[in-house]
């Protein structure tokens, strides 16, 4: 009765020539594309780099005062944009600018990458029901896999640093931007798209003038919670060598110290509010249209 | 684009309409005499028109009146094919709309036709100016161009500076103002209302009746009006057909339905009706017996106005005339009473 209690697994043999097997291929996929791949993402790498470096390098009265007026652009909105200056004031004081801004610059590209890939293939799901049965799956996977398992194809295919990091932050926070740009674009009022129609509009006018517009609340909550998300994984991409606030944290588990722990940790949640309350708001700006109701 | 309103007509034939998975496997059995119980009950697939035949003049307003269901809804998208027929032609014009293809379609649908709804279905994010540019947006004019023509309809249909509001801080009376004004800035020949008042108050709805026949009676379209309110029926229509389970039973114009209902349903729908507002003199006038006597009354005129100018004159004969005053028969006051009152049941008319 051992098979009972004992699960009848592979064989140990056959299972290590099986997980050889396929690290061998990906390690050869690897040193055959690894030069394409950092070739293709030199862009992302330049773009990443002087984000950075505007972000580090600029005397930080100026930083603060366009953050400002970001926040204020954004949310029309007092105690917003005070909120926004007195956390990075503090932030600062507690002499955690440099990596508080390198946390920002690669929260800031990750998310613009996501945006930039995620909206059209939100798009694409929308209109295809096939495609949306095909994707759904792979959403799921990639919102459930651990997170760290993402870093070790990206270290092995791009080495350690900003790029790698980069790429698997992207990964990890672009699946609430595609699901809700698909979401929202499906959640268009039928009559709407209708009437759209029946004046003849093509399908580019029609999803410029109807169903982005409309879509637009739905795709904003999509963009808060990839940041958010995006957030959170650059914590965990300073294991492979991304600099910022995740670096202390990574040194404070190590070594116990708890201070320096939660001073950092703080920060991450400073920004982390900085970001939701300054995107929530402006996507509640977008709705104004639906405030003012007759009756 | 030259303004011209000659009006053009639509001739619906043999169109065909089946909702299912493969609607085009049933179509002959359909054609044959199937009965939409017996498509549903053994292919579960729902007949949804079924051989309609309708010819709409050009510059008339054709109602199309039916219960939820009737199909008429679903009649009235054929036209500008947002629903695409099992068989059949919907010919507009000199064209047959179901065989073009998308982009001649699209044409078709920017410069042919404009459609209102029941839902008002406007932009939520645009506002009311925005709203009714949309058409002219879409066809590519001049920003200018489309600002001008539609603040003349904005104005005409009195929404005079709503321009710049939100269709949800408009009531739904005024938000169809604009469904209307969105329309007609699209300057078709063609405007086709889906139940589009339908969703408004009895007052409100009558008011909107009163905008639309004074519009038409300056723009002459041709007018394709949906509705289930038979008063509004024969407030709106030139002519009328009634719709049942998806088949036409009845067309003609508002006296014949009134006066010569084909069956016990549409009896039933006209029992209620005013008849002294809808039934026209030439329809009770009886052969002259001698020479025309008493006053002349114009063809045309409604037996409630023919009764009162008759009675005030203080006659109980008249003679009815028609646009040129030419005598065509003999008007007696006891017949106009009589088509007032009785209830004709549609036996007794016809024979």
């Amino acid at each position: 009765m051992d098979w009972l209690t004992k699960f009848p697994a592979m064989d140990t043999d056959r299972l290590t020539a099986l997980k050889k097997a396929i690290d061998l291929s990906f390690r050869e996929f690897t040193r055959a594309y690894g030069d394409t791949f950092d070739t293709l993402l030199f862009p992302v790498q330049w773009f990443m780099f002087r984000v950075e470096q505007l972000l580090t390098t600029s005397p930080w009265p100026l930083v603060i005062l366009a953050f400002a007026v970001i926040a204020w652009l954004a949310s029309r909105d007092w105690k917003i944009t005070g909120g926004v200056v007195l956390t990075l004031l503090l932030i600062g004081y507690f002499d955690m600018w440099e990596d508080t801004m390198k946390t920002i610059a690669m929260t800031v590209v990750a998310t613009i990458m996501a945006i930039i890939l995620g909206i059209p293939i939100g798009i694409l799901m929308a209109r295809s029901n096939r495609f949306q049965a095909v994707l759904n799956p792979i959403l799921d996977v990639m919102q459930t896999m651990p997170s760290f398992v993402y870093l070790i194809p990206v270290v092995m295919l791009l080495g350690i640093g900003r790029v790698p990091g980069l790429i698997a932050v992207m990964v990890y926070a672009i699946p609430p931007i595609i699901r809700l740009t698909n979401l929202g674009i499906r959640l268009v009022d039928k009559d709407v798209l209708e009437a759209a129609d029946a004046f003849g509009s093509s399908n580019w006018q029609r999803l410029k003038n109807v169903q982005m517009p409309l879509a637009l609340p739905t795709i904003m909550a999509g963009v808060n919670q990839t940041i958010m998300m995006a957030l959170a994984m650059v914590v965990v991409a300073s294991m492979i060598g991304v600099q910022g606030l995740g670096l202390p944290v990574l040194k404070a588990i190590a070594n116990q110290y708890f201070t320096l722990g939660i001073f950092n940790g703080l920060a991450i949640v400073g920004i982390a509010i900085i970001f939701d309350r300054t995107s929530q708001a402006y996507g509640k700006r977008l709705q104004k249209h639906l405030e003012v109701v007759h009756g | 684009m030259a303004e011209q309103h000659t009006g053009i007509g639509i001739s619906i034939r043999n169109l065909y309409k089946i909702f299912g998975s493969n609607p085009s496997a049933h179509i002959e059995a359909v054609k044959g005499g199937m009965s939409k119980t017996e498509l549903n009950e053994k292919h579960s697939h729902v007949l949804g028109l079924k051989d309609i035949n309708i010819d709409m003049p050009g510059g008339g307003i054709q109602v199309v009146m039916g219960l939820s269901g009737s199909g008429k809804s679903t009649l009235i998208r054929h036209i500008n094919r947002l629903i695409d027929p099992t068989a059949g032609e919907v010919i507009v014009g000199d064209e047959d709309v179901v065989k073009m293809n998308e982009a001649e379609l699209r044409e078709f649908r920017r410069h042919k036709t404009a459609m209102v709804f029941q839902k008002f279905a406007l932009l939520p994010h645009r506002t009311v100016l925005e709203n009714t540019v949309y058409g002219l947006e879409i066809q590519g004019l001049p920003r200018a161009e489309q600002e001008r023509e539609a603040r003349r309809w904005i104005s005409r249909v009195g929404l005079d500076g709503f321009e710049d509001n939100y269709p949800n801080q408009l009531s739904g009376g005024m938000q169809q103002r604009v469904g209307l004004a969105r329309a007609l800035t699209n300057d078709a020949p063609i405007l086709l209302m889906d139940e589009a008042f339908s969703a408004l108050d009895p007052l409100i709805r009558m008011d909107m009746q009163t905008v639309l026949l004074d519009l038409q009676s300056e723009i002459r379209k041709t007018i394709v009006f949906i509705t289930h309110d038979l008063d509004e029926a024969l407030r709106l229509g030139d002519r009328i057909a009634i719709l049942r389970d998806g088949e036409v039973v009845q067309q003609g114009s508002k006296q014949e339905i009134v006066l010569r209902p084909a069956d016990e349903y549409i009896s039933n729908f006209v029992r209620e009706v005013n008849r002294g507002r809808v039934i026209s003199v030439e329809m009770v006038m009886s052969e002259f017996a001698g020479e025309p006597g008493g006053m002349p009354i114009r063809t045309g005129t409604v037996l409630e106005q023919a009764a009162r100018t008759m009675t005030d004159a203080g006659v109980d004969e008249a003679h009815v005339v028609d646009a040129d005053g030419k005598p065509l028969g003999r008007l007696k006051i006891g017949d106009v009473i009589s088509a007032m009152v009785t209830p004709v049941d549609h036996d007794s008319v016809a024979a």
